[in-house]
């Protein structure tokens, strides 16, 4: 029982990064009906960056984290200004390539500068552990799962409090009366970049201390995707709980059963939600128009 | 909302002092290779309601679309204010002081009626005044305000329109643009919210550029009034001309004029495509 629910809390964990993951992915689709397959490689290099300010510069943790977080908005709106602007309106089939090949880009780069070791930084929880009666929870774990409940909160009262975070939502739901409104909606779109790419770089960080460093951690986009597809793809709330029922599952896969399982949990999952519940979990069949 | 002085309805030319507020001249404007509008010249003074009549596919919803920068015309100005307007990106547009109220209302269905009021003043930063303004738009649609937390998607189509219309006035415009705000309503919500249009032209002084397939309504709004017809101008003047006129009331107003016995009869309008 105990292994259950240490297992549970680390899959909880591992969710929440999937989750942060996820929720780029439907914030850029909400706003712009643009599915960015490079949000894994925002992850990964979010990571590197902070390897580079914390464990190659010596910077303080955080002070390295924000500055890493600050690069990776920077970065994200001048990729959508760079990138994607250019080719909205265009089929998108050629946006969905357009963020694959941007992926791969990022992928390469990263590969080249950071090379191909596993990299490791310290952060203020490294070995820590919470015990509990007989329960062991790493302090890794238990950080990550507190930081995503924070920046949820935070990303809560921007767009339901803020005036820019008001008319991001009023420009996924009828952008034409976003133009007529007033709403600079290309800005707007930019600002969704920095904000996903920002979201992703945290995941990333937070993920550094488990997974450890390295090229291919823009991988777990691959799992993260399922996580919003559960989610309905355009509810954020849904992000993050597909984000963690597919942490959960493929860390309890890993425990419970024979070696193998755990890679392909994440889609057996989804195959079955999307069976039992076509739409996701929180999906709508949204009235959008555009 | 400045408040100035409203012109009689039977006032001649649409020429207020200073020159007109919004100007067209010799606009075209095409869909890729489609033209849709050609030549089309007009004019709103200040304070006034100018109304472009025209069937459904006449071309009305474009030259708003044009006037507010969706569009970009291929030939001809559009100025407001003496300032050439045209090719402007729409955000620009609206903080010269042009405010659109879409075909179809347009609200936004997720946000509550008081997020969609709040994003008609997006480019507003002087909240006190947005606060005043809202309550303006409280007092002349008070079912807004008896809704302002429910979702705007959850509002019948006549408080949709109520709510597309106090959304573009948040916007404090010179100009409001009106696409056709009748569309879809019972003639009796129709009347109500003409006369409320009428309301805020007379107490407020807004402009208005309403374009309209309901004639009569239109007519009995407005001051003077274009004729709309596959993308040309081909008729404009007073309402009060414009009623009298035999053309407009056979195709627009579904009058007859009986020669035999020399009485007006009422004729099924006549539906155009
Ligand atoms: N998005 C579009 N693409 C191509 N043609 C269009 C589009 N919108 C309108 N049109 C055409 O332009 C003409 C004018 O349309 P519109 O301005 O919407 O008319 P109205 O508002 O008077 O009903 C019509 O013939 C219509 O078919
Ligand atoms: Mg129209």
């Amino acid at each position: 029982m105990l292994d259950f629910i240490q297992q549970t809390i680390g899959g909880i964990a591992l969710g929440c990064v999937y989750g942060l993951i996820a929720l780029g992915f439907v914030l850029i689709y909400k706003a712009t009906e643009v599915v960015n397959f490079a949000q894994g490689e925002l992850m990964m290099l979010g990571a590197f960056l902070s390897f580079t300010f914390i464990a190659t510069l010596g910077l303080n943790y955080w002070l390295g984290f924000a500055l890493a977080v600050v690069c990776m908005a920077v970065l994200g709106s001048t990729m959508e200004r760079l990138v994607i602007r250019p080719i909205l309106g265009y089929p998108q089939f050629s946006i969905v390539m357009a963020t694959i090949g941007l992926g791969l880009v990022v992928r390469s780069l990263a590969g080249m500068l950071w090379g191909t070791d596993d990299l490791r930084i310290e952060t203020p929880f490294t070995g820590g552990v919470f015990k509990l009666g007989g329960l062991v929870i790493a302090a890794d774990s238990l950080s990550i799962i507190v930081a995503t409940l924070l920046l949820c909160a935070v990303l809560y009262w921007f767009f339901r409090y803020t005036k820019i975070g008001i008319a991001m939502q009023a420009t996924s739901q009828n952008m034409l009366a976003a133009y007529y409104m007033g709403i600079p909606v290309k800005r707007i779109f930019s600002l969704i970049w920095a904000i996903s790419a920002m979201v992703a770089c945290i995941a990333g960080v937070l993920l550094a201390p488990i997974t450890l460093i390295h090229a291919n951690i823009g991988f777990l986009g691959l799992k993260a995707f399922p996580a919003a597809v559960l989610g309905g793809f355009s509810s954020i709330p849904g992000a993050l709980v597909g984000g963690i029922i597919i942490g959960v599952v493929e860390t309890l896969s890993g425990f419970y059963l024979p070696e193998g399982f755990k890679d392909v949990a994440a889609y057996v999952v989804l195959l079955v939600a999307l069976m039992v519940m076509p739409q996701g979990l929180f999906g709508s069949r949204a009235l959008k128009k555009v | 909302m400045s408040v100035e002085a409203t012109l009689d309805p039977s006032a001649a030319a649409p020429q207020g002092p200073g020159g007109p507020l919004l100007k067209l001249s010799n606009v075209e404007s095409y869909y890729g290779p489609i033209l849709a509008i050609r030549g089309i010249s007009l004019e709103l003074a200040r304070g006034q309601i100018v109304t472009v009549l025209g069937a459904n596919g006449a071309g009305k919803t474009t030259i708003l679309k044009t006037i507010s920068g969706v569009l970009d015309p291929e030939k001809g100005a559009v100025e407001l204010e003496g300032r050439p307007i045209q090719r402007m990106a729409p955000d620009r547009v609206v903080r010269l002081g042009i405010s659109h109220v879409p075909e179809g209302r347009e609200v936004f269905p997720f946000l509550s009626v008081l997020d969609n009021l709040r994003m008609g003043a997006f480019p507003r930063t002087d909240r006190d005044a947005v606060q005043r303004d809202l309550e303006k738009v409280f007092g002349y649609f008070p079912v807004l305000k008896e809704r302002a937390h429910q979702p705007a998607g959850q509002l019948s189509g006549g408080q949709q329109q109520m709510l597309a219309i106090g959304r573009a006035l948040l916007a404090r415009p010179k100009v409001l643009l009106l696409d056709e705000p009748s569309l879809g309503l019972s003639p009796l919500l129709v009347k109500e919210i003409f006369k409320i249009i009428r309301r805020l032209n007379d107490e407020e002084g807004v402009s208005m550029l309403l374009v309209e397939q309901n004639a009569h309504i239109a007519l009995e709004t407005a001051h003077y009034g274009y004729v709309l017809e596959v993308g040309r101008i081909v008729m404009d003047g007073t309402c009060r001309d414009l009623m009298k006129s035999d053309d407009i009331q056979e195709f627009y107003l579904g009058m007859k004029q009986d020669d035999d016995r020399g009485t007006r009869r009422w004729k099924k309008k006549k539906t155009w495509r």
